[in-house]
């Protein structure tokens, strides 16, 4: 039992850190920009198509992964200045509305350019194998390659927040926007920069998590949801409550997903019991949001008032 | 009413039921002098490679053969994208507005479930090129419908019995929730006698298995028996070999195979399945169709493709036996019943639920003499294995 408990404990943290750098640039759109976007999703499953497509091209993950951050940059202005760029002073109906319009038209895009077939990336030499834990146990070197990326760029964009100009105007921005246009910023440059970060990490971590699972059209949204419940738990415009309430997400839906079931199946039938363990395994993570929203209703780290 | 008039009414009734009845029983289709077949397959979504290969091995055989049974053929192809009220309407479409004589279909069991009806009370006759629930083996079982595949449980009874004979004591079970995947771990325990070191249920279409891998390296087991088909199963393995349990016995059924070899490719090398039949079987009828198989479509025939192919083989060999007068139903029935053809699998003739009677396999994934990936024998586990559900048959 102590064994499976490490192994999860692994798993959620790599779960983790996948959701922070998705949730990442969704809190700071979501804090400094006031712009609900749906789409953020899209990016995470455009940055896996990219990577299968430069990796297939290239034939090396590494010029994948390489070519696929200035295509992210790319997607990230273009999709900024036509779309996100005029949903600024809209309501967030409406911005809803935009958003998941964009989702649908990605989605059927995706599906045009690369087929419905799910695609897959191979794993670079590098990384492929798995490392002795304790006794017998293994945990892919990949997996761990995963959480270290994403503790670097965790303690890179930690730097990049709290101590450079660009970090400060952010921290300002998400605190009192008008006040920091008042200040004579340019506020329609910051939030291009605020939205291009964001989609370079969320098309990152597509790519990044490519190799392991195998890329198809509907990815996207499958994680949305689960990163809308870390800003909200982390609190919005917080990165780190972002990074916290990802750890705290994905620990929690990887502990409750093997132990909950584990419990149950001492009373119930095993089909059952994994029925009803996988039901409950995402129930605790609402659970755990409304009771933090109890206490603490701007999330752990809530900067706004 | 007088006694005439009485007479007359009877007459009248039981003549226009007596057309009625004649008129099911001879479909409009049989009337004509052209052979018409419908293909009912998934050629769209995360299982598409399944229906292609069903499709390609019919093709190829109907290519080979020309006019199937001597007859001018016409063959319309349907894609069912997996969605059991598409098929139904698709189905109904090919039997009534274009009075198919042969529905061929499909790759799943619940879309077989859903065009079953339509099709077979039409009279018309249904050939599975995969899907083999139970009911339709068993008490549902009808002379209109026969499969060239297998009943769905028979795979995974050969991976128990496996289990059986290599001693292992404690195996580590996983399958998606739903209807096949609960029936593939009853099949596998129907021939296993072991303890079960754990159960594990996954949501149908889960692509991250790092908890289900985290319980199993946790718990040790002899060997694992999963059911992942399509694009689960090439993630299953993917992660299986990155987890480094690569010394765990792996075994499978419909999981490794040729249609998620070439993305898995050396990750899946070694691993055990249960089949009917692999592509390097050793006979002459399947060397020929391995070959034009390969040299057409430049990849490796699964199972659906030689399914495929056999029912094409089966519809040439019966409208042949009946000198294309498909107007006679009984003997059209009794034709098909005689698998008058040489299957590429080698044995094979109908049970009394018009399912195969035929031989199972270990087959393990190798990578072949030509570079590309394919399942290939290892041993015979059953022989003439008829399966479990064909006693409670009662054909009508």
């Amino acid at each position: 039992m102590m064994n499976l408990f490490v192994l999860q404990l692994l798993n959620g943290l790599q779960l983790g850190v996948l959701l922070f750098l998705i949730a990442a640039g969704l809190t700071l759109v979501f804090g400094i920009m006031d712009v609900v976007n749906l789409a953020h999703g899209v990016l995470y499953m455009v940055g896996a198509y990219f990577i299968a497509t430069f990796a297939a091209l290239t034939g090396s993950f590494w010029l994948g992964l390489l070519l696929t951050l200035p295509a992210a940059v790319a997607v990230g202005l273009i999709l900024e200045i036509v779309v996100i760029r005029r949903l600024y002073n809209r309501s967030h109906l409406d911005q809803v509305l935009a958003t998941f319009g964009l989702v649908m038209i990605a989605n059927e895009t995706v599906k045009i350019v690369w087929g419905t077939s799910p695609l897959s990336v191979p794993l670079p030499e590098l990384l492929s194998g798995a490392v002795p834990l304790m006794g017998p146990l293994q945990y892919p070197v990949y997996r761990l390659a995963i959480i270290a990326t994403g503790l670097a760029v965790a303690g890179g964009l930690y730097v990049l927040i709290n101590h450079t100009r660009i970090g400060m105007l952010l921290r300002a921005g998400a605190t009192n926007r008008a006040m920091v246009s008042a200040l004579g910023i340019d506020i329609g440059k910051l939030f291009a920069v605020v939205f291009t970060l964001g989609a370079v990490l969320a098309c990152g971590a597509g790519a990044i998590v490519a190799p392991i699972l195998s890329v198809d059209s509907g990815m996207g949204e499958s994680v949305l949801i689960l990163t809308f419940v870390v800003v909200v738990i982390g609190g919005i415009g917080s990165i780190r409550g972002a990074f916290l309430g990802a750890i705290l997400v994905a620990v929690v839906d990887t502990m409750g997903g093997v132990f909950g079931p584990i419990l149950l199946r001492s009373v119930l039938e095993p089909a059952a019991a994994g029925q009803i363990g996988r039901m409950l395994a995402p129930m605790l993570i609402y659970i755990l949001m409304a009771a933090l929203l109890c206490v603490k209703p701007q999330g752990l780290f809530g900067g706004r008032g | 009413m007088t006694l005439t008039q009485q007479l007359v009414a009877t007459t009248a009734l039981t003549l226009g039921f007596a057309t009625a009845v004649a008129a099911q029983d001879v479909p409009i289709s049989a009337q004509d002098d052209v052979l018409k077949i419908g293909l009912v397959l998934t050629l769209s979504g995360p299982a598409a490679a399944l229906g292609e290969q069903a499709r390609n091995g019919f093709m190829l055989a109907a290519e080979r053969m020309g006019d199937m049974g001597g007859v001018p053929t016409e063959i319309t192809i349907v894609d069912d994208e997996q969605r059991p009220d598409l098929a139904s309407d698709k189905a109904r479409e090919l039997v009534q507005r274009d009075n198919v004589d042969f529905v061929v279909g499909t790759i799943f069991s619940n879309i077989l479930t859903a065009i079953y009806q339509p099709v077979t009370e039409s009279g018309t006759i249904l050939i599975s090129p995969n899907a083999g629930p139970s009911n339709f083996a068993g008490a549902g079982c009808n002379p209109n419908f026969f499969a060239t595949s297998y009943q769905n449980d028979q795979n995974h009874e050969v991976m128990g019995a496996y289990a059986e004979t290599q001693g292992y004591k404690n195996v580590f079970l996983l399958a998606p929730n739903y209807q096949a995947g609960q029936d593939s771990l009853a099949g596998f325990k129907h021939s296993y006698t072991g303890a079960v070191a754990g159960e594990v249920f996954t949501e149908l279409g889960q692509l991250d298995f790092s908890s289900e891998l985290a319980q199993i390296a946790a718990y040790q087991p002899d060997a694992l028996f999963a059911f992942m088909p399509g694009g689960m199963g090439v993630n299953l393995v993917k992660q299986f070999d990155q987890a480094g349990l690569g010394a765990l016995p792996f075994l499978s059924a419909f999981t490794v195979d040729e249609t998620t070899l070439p993305a898995t490719q050396d990750a899946a090398v070694g691993l055990m399945g249960g089949a009917n039949w692999a592509p390097d079987l050793d006979n002459a009828a399947n060397a020929d169709f391995v070959a034009a198989y390969i040299e057409k479509y430049n990849a490796v025939p699964g199972s659906y493709a030689m399914h495929g192919y056999d029912a094409a083989q089966l519809i040439d060999s019966a409208v042949r036996k009946v000198g294309g007068n498909l107007t006679d139903r009984d003997a059209l029935h009794a034709a098909l019943k005689a698998a008058d053809f040489t299957s590429p699998r080698g044995d094979f003739s109908f049970g009394v639920n018009n399912f195969p009677v035929q031989d199972f396999y270990l087959v393990e994934a190798v990578k072949r003499e030509d570079g590309l990936y394919g399942t290939s024998i290892k041993e015979k586990i059953f022989d003439d294995y008829v399966d479990t559900y064909a006693a409670s048959c009662t054909m009508k």
